[in-house]
């Protein structure tokens, strides 16, 4: 078994079940945890709760007014990063296929110039929210080994990605078993570090649009 | 000097809050930064430290030992005395649980809602501002966090409706509306007591204030003392039980408002057998009901919203209700509303003695706010908010006026109530 049978054999197997296993635990601990109920009357114009969520979910999609000078730089930066991590991943024919061989289910790709390119983009965006984390002192004070090693994992595949397809540095076997094996990394991390927000950032807004909604605080 | 620190209290308190809410909110945190840019006490000092989400590690940091894996394989080491020493600061000065850093979290997460319960695990650890701590003391044993007695606020109230030629009642038998007060008003702001006693009986309504349960702070909530909190909400239900009345109205106090309305039934585990209105919302449907007269206030004003009635009590329109129409030259502030900034002094930080020279830091964007509104006063529904602006107001200096709602709306009632027409 050479390397690329090894990263998108066992290797790319047990990051899945880490994956897998480790995000349903994760939310599962979560979920059945007790959840405080608020006895307290709501406001008799309240919305129905769901409407709370909802309204809590897209609230926080933007920021308001006051805080749009301070955060502009975070929020559109984190919009091209997340945004340039969605069409990587979907656009890109060969992921594409991987993902048929996965669900069994296809669409068309971007031309892989595009993906290039786009990565490329990406790849300055997290370099910018680096930077910005090693020399804010807001961030350089509240960062963690959870927000370096996780900025490492979410980096590399996409470097890795973008040198495969490029066929630099190295035989296209390497580079696409280095690629697989920093898309392990990343499954393996996801559910221990802070990249599980890809599925809190739905409950926590919504609850916290939910209480807000039932007190009458307009969203 | 240091005192013996009781980390294993301390480690208990922490976990004993693990809940859906809190545990999501601790996991969602993505550490961005974002929220100190909201931070009042940030905006003021530029600390780092004063970064909200920064003031939730050392809970954060109980809760990831206990969970498995992180603490149980080594990854998450248990709190210590220095996450404790180091954190009673930034947990009790300065943070007024404003709830401003909600809005700009781009996850959500509701951190002041976790400030108050993380309080606890610092006082059951032996830690906390001891003149915090007093008044949360004060309240449970003399009835209120001055020390105003039942005795003391007899004396008072005689004294407040002789001064200011109103009458106010008194443990009358039955009412329908029970009226709390803020010792703040009580001792330092009689006016706006005799204010609100004018108002309701400019109203016809039946009132009543009780010597059973008068006090509307809350000093146990916000020092971080479950069973004091719990002792002032049944001084208040008791109170009301005994006289009957279906509606509590809360004073112009935020916190007072926030921890009755939605914060006291939890406590107690049931719900109240009452509606809580904050005076201004209470005002609102007074105004609704063509009960208040009034004559125009014609000068410009500027409303300051307090954080606990507007911004995380969802009663931000009703002040401007009872603005509408009667203050003809109302100049909103920018930020207002649910946006604007908080005053510095909520969540109990205008007890601390040593927070003042923050908190007066914190004022130079209230006195920015204000003078770019060109309002001559800025009107509040808090006399903590109050009390806090005056303070800051008189170390800088300042010129701008400071005023209450009730008051001014007392000021100008038309003589002639509408039920003797």
């Amino acid at each position: 078994m050479d390397l690329l049978d090894f990263a998108r054999g066992p290797a790319l197997t047990a990051a899945l079940s880490v994956f897998v296993f480790g995000v349903a635990w994760r939310l599962l601990s979560l979920f059945l945890l007790p959840w405080a109920r608020d006895p307290s009357p709501r406001r008799a114009d309240a919305r129905p709760a769901w409407v709370g969520a909802v309204r809590g979910f897209a609230r926080h999609l933007w920021p308001r007014k006051p805080f749009a000078r301070a955060s502009m730089l975070t929020t559109v930066n984190g919009y091209v990063m997340h945004l340039g991590l969605a069409i990587v991943f979907f656009g890109l024919a060969q992921h594409i296929l991987f993902l048929r061989g996965l669900f069994g289910i296809a669409w068309p790709n971007l031309p892989s110039g595009l993906i290039s390119g786009v990565a490329v983009v990406t790849l300055g965006s997290l370099a910018l929210a680096l930077a910005r984390r090693l020399t804010h002192p807001v961030l350089r004070l509240i960062s963690t080994f959870n927000d370096y090693f996780t900025w490492l994992v979410t980096f590399l595949p996409i470097a890795t990605g973008l040198l495969a397809v490029s066929h630099l540095g190295a035989p296209y076997p390497t580079l696409l078993a280095v690629h697989l094996l920093s898309v392990s990394l990343l499954l393996i991390w996801f559910p221990f570090g802070k990249l599980m927000h890809a599925f809190l950032v739905f409950v926590t807004r919504s609850e916290t649009g939910i209480a807000y909604n039932r007190r009458g605080v307009v969203l | 000097m240091s005192t013996a620190i009781d980390l294993k209290a301390a480690t208990r308190t922490f976990l004993a809050q693990t809940e859906g809410h809190l545990a999501t909110y601790l996991e969602g945190c993505v550490h961005c930064g974002a929220c100190a840019d909201a931070c009042h006490f940030y905006a003021a000092s530029g600390d780092p430290r004063h970064t909200p989400a920064y003031k939730l590690f050392p809970i954060a940091k109980a809760y990831r030992n206990h969970k498995f894996p992180f603490g149980w394989f080594g990854f998450a080491r248990p709190i210590g005395e220095r996450d404790l020493r180091e954190w009673e600061e930034l947990l009790f000065d300065t943070c007024t649980m404003c709830g401003r850093c909600t809005m700009i979290c781009p996850m959500g997460i509701d951190i002041a809602s976790i400030v108050g319960g993380a309080r606890r695990a610092f006082v059951a650890a032996g830690l906390g501002p001891a003149d915090l701590l007093a008044a949360a003391d004060n309240s449970r044993d003399h009835g209120s966090p001055l020390g105003v007695t039942a005795d003391k606020l007899r004396d008072r109230i005689a004294w407040i409706a002789d001064d200011n030629e109103v009458t106010i009642p008194l443990d009358e038998p039955k009412a329908d509306v029970l009226l709390t007060l803020s010792s703040v008003e009580t001792m330092k702001y009689p006016k706006s007591v005799a204010a609100m006693a004018k108002l309701l009986n400019h109203a016809g309504v039946s009132w009543t204030l009780s010597t059973k349960g008068y006090e509307a702070t809350n000093f146990g909530y916000l020092a971080g003392k479950g069973v004091i909190a719990k002792t002032m909400v049944e001084r208040i239900v008791a109170a009301a039980e005994s006289v009957g009345a279906k509606t509590v109205v809360i004073p112009e106090c935020g916190h007072a408002y926030g921890v009755l309305r939605w914060s006291a039934a939890a406590m107690l585990g049931r719900p109240l057998p009452f509606q809580v209105l904050h005076i201004s919302e209470f005002l609102a449907h007074l105004k609704r009901d063509g009960k208040l007269r009034l004559t125009p206030f014609e000068e410009p004003i500027t409303y300051h919203d307090p954080c606990q009635v507007s911004r995380r009590g969802g009663a931000t329109a009703d002040a401007r209700e009872v603005l509408r129409d009667f203050a003809r030259d109302l100049r909103e502030m920018t930020p207002t509303g649910d946006e604007n900034w908080c005053c510095g002094g909520g969540g109990g930080v205008q007890a601390i003695g040593r927070a003042a020279p923050l908190r007066y830091q914190v004022f130079k964007l209230k006195m920015e706010q204000v003078e770019r509104t060109g309002a001559k006063t800025m009107v509040s529904a808090c006399s903590n908010c109050r009390l806090t602006m005056d303070e800051s107001k008189a170390h800088w200096q300042w010129q701008g006026g400071i005023d209450s709602l009730v008051e001014i709306v007392a000021d100008h009632l038309v003589e002639e109530s509408p039920k003797a027409q």
